[in-house]
């Protein structure tokens, strides 16, 4: 692992995998979208809507998921003060905010036809709005501060303790006998659901996954020269400042 | 992150339990001299909550029926408007940095803030919480509970409300991103709390919220101070 924590280094690793990512991603998803809108059987109780499914709880289980990388990603930026963590975290977040919603927004298109209500204040759905929130409080705490590092260190010990969040959200059907169905998939003794649904829902989960991982190396991508080219800026506007200043002394700093 | 050496203080030092009083002294004479911070976060906790027959009307049906939903929801604001007197000023005039250098662990001395905080914002709210659930006309039975209750869950408000104090201290807009922080980590003691009170009027008994609302205090006790004290460190870095 730290052999990665090289910015330059990953800079390298991640132009060579890129490519062959966003392919994998592209046909998975595809493939995914395929099987789920027109394989797929009908559920005998949901009819057609059952589809939203395919992509409700792959969103779902990646937004709990990218939260965990933010987590750890904090947890090593705090340990091993890897500046590459910092950023990993830093990017995955808007990611994961996204991931949130689009669950959010599905079970709420979902819920109208199957519950009748857009919304309901079931444990599950509840807990997910708190990820939501704290994806929002991780964004606006480290953005908040003038100095880049202290926002980050202070973000990383947030997303530390909003980790209380997960368990909550994976055990709350179990907890609380709500509305929202119990697991089905990671479940002791095997998953309940019929093989002719697993089997899209897995391809478009991986799909899910793979887009996460592609945005993500992306958006780091996008950040490292982001900060090359701000300190870059920088150096040039002191090395101008330094020469219209005129006097120096003899290590070149303005006298 | 790294500390000095606690094991070799110094003969003059003050022990542990010394300083955690010392601390916590320190905060309370300070605020009760200031004592108008206090009352006036009590007055918002009362003014809030009369702000609800106004605005729903004043059946009492329907007051009787939100009142400890209310009474919660205000004390979880007022314990939010209070949280910034708990480490702001003393970072400005730098006595947290003096803290901070101090011999005594920086844990210690966050718990003591805390528990300070507590005893001026967070004991009144207990207190005030039956006073105004009369006015709201909440069933009697649910009164017990609900001072059990906001005796059990307002130190776990201070507590998690450290960590988001602490970690906001410095930052631009710090009172509405101190909200946006605490307000989700405060949403299991709402459910609690008022889910308390409701469980006691219906007959069914208080005792599994009441149960959960100390194991959050009892994890939190712990938890928060080192969460809270590694932001400090950060904010003096």
């Amino acid at each position: 692992m730290h052999r990665f924590a090289n910015p330059t280094r990953f800079m390298r690793a991640s132009a060579l995998v890129l490519p062959w990512l966003a392919v994998a991603t592209a046909l998975l998803l595809g493939a995914g979208l395929l099987l789920a809108l027109f394989v797929a059987p009908p559920d005998y109780q949901q009819g057609e809507s059952v589809r939203i499914m395919y992509v409700h709880v792959p969103a779902a289980w990646l937004a709990s998921a990218a939260y965990l990388s933010l987590a750890v990603a904090s947890a090593i930026a705090l340990i091993w003060r890897h500046p590459l963590a910092d950023i990993a975290a830093q990017e995955a977040a808007p990611i994961g905010a996204v991931f949130t919603a689009i669950c959010l927004l599905s079970g709420s298109l979902w819920g109208k036809p199957m519950w009748g209500a857009w919304w309901v204040w079931d444990a599950r759905l509840t807990s997910m709005l708190v990820l939501f929130f704290l994806y929002l409080g991780y964004i606006a705490l480290v953005n908040a501060f003038d100095d880049e590092e202290r926002g980050a260190r202070a973000g990383a010990i947030l997303a530390l303790v909003g980790v209380v969040d997960l368990p909550i959200i994976k055990f709350s059907v179990d907890w609380w006998n709500t509305l929202h169905q119990p697991a089905s998939v990671f479940r002791l003794g095997g998953p309940t659901i019929a093989v002719s649904m697993l089997a899209p829902l897995l391809v478009m989960a991986l799909g899910f996954t793979l887009f996460f991982a592609t945005v993500l190396l992306l958006r780091m991508r996008a950040a490292i020269l982001a900060r090359k080219l701000r300190a870059l800026r920088r150096a040039e506007a002191e090395a101008a400042g330094r020469f219209a200043a005129g006097p120096r002394d003899a290590a070149g700093s303005v006298l | 992150m790294v500390e000095p050496p606690s094991m070799h203080l110094p003969a003059s030092s003050p022990s542990l339990g010394r300083a955690f009083c010392l601390v916590a002294g320190r905060d309370l004479r300070l605020s009760l001299r200031q004592g108008g911070d206090a009352a006036m976060v009590l007055a918002f906790f009362i003014l809030a909550v009369i702000l609800f027959p106004f605005g729903v009307g004043p059946e009492p049906a329907v007051l009787a029926r939100i009142g400890s939903g209310v009474i919660w929801v205000t004390a979880l604001l007022s314990a939010l408007l209070s949280l910034d007197r708990l480490f702001l000023a003393d970072f400005e005039d730098g006595s947290l940095e003096a803290l901070a250098l101090a011999p005594a662990p920086l844990e210690l001395v966050v718990l003591a803030k805390i528990l300070a905080h507590w005893l001026v914002s967070g004991l009144p709210l207990a207190i005030l919480a039956p006073l105004l659930a009369l006015i709201l006309g909440v069933d009697a039975a649910g009164y017990p509970a609900l001072v059990a209750a906001m005796a059990l869950g307002t130190p776990s408000l201070s507590l998690i409300g450290a960590i988001g104090a602490a970690l906001s201290l410095g930052a631009r807009r710090s009172g509405v991103l101190l909200s946006l922080l605490v307000l989700p980590l405060y949403i299991p003691v709402l459910i609690l709390g008022a889910g308390a009170v409701e469980a006691a009027i219906s007959g069914l008994g208080a005792r599994p919220h009441l149960l959960i609302l100390a194991a959050i205090a009892a994890a939190a006790l712990p938890l928060a101070p080192l969460a809270a004290a590694a932001a400090i460190r950060q904010a003096l870095a």
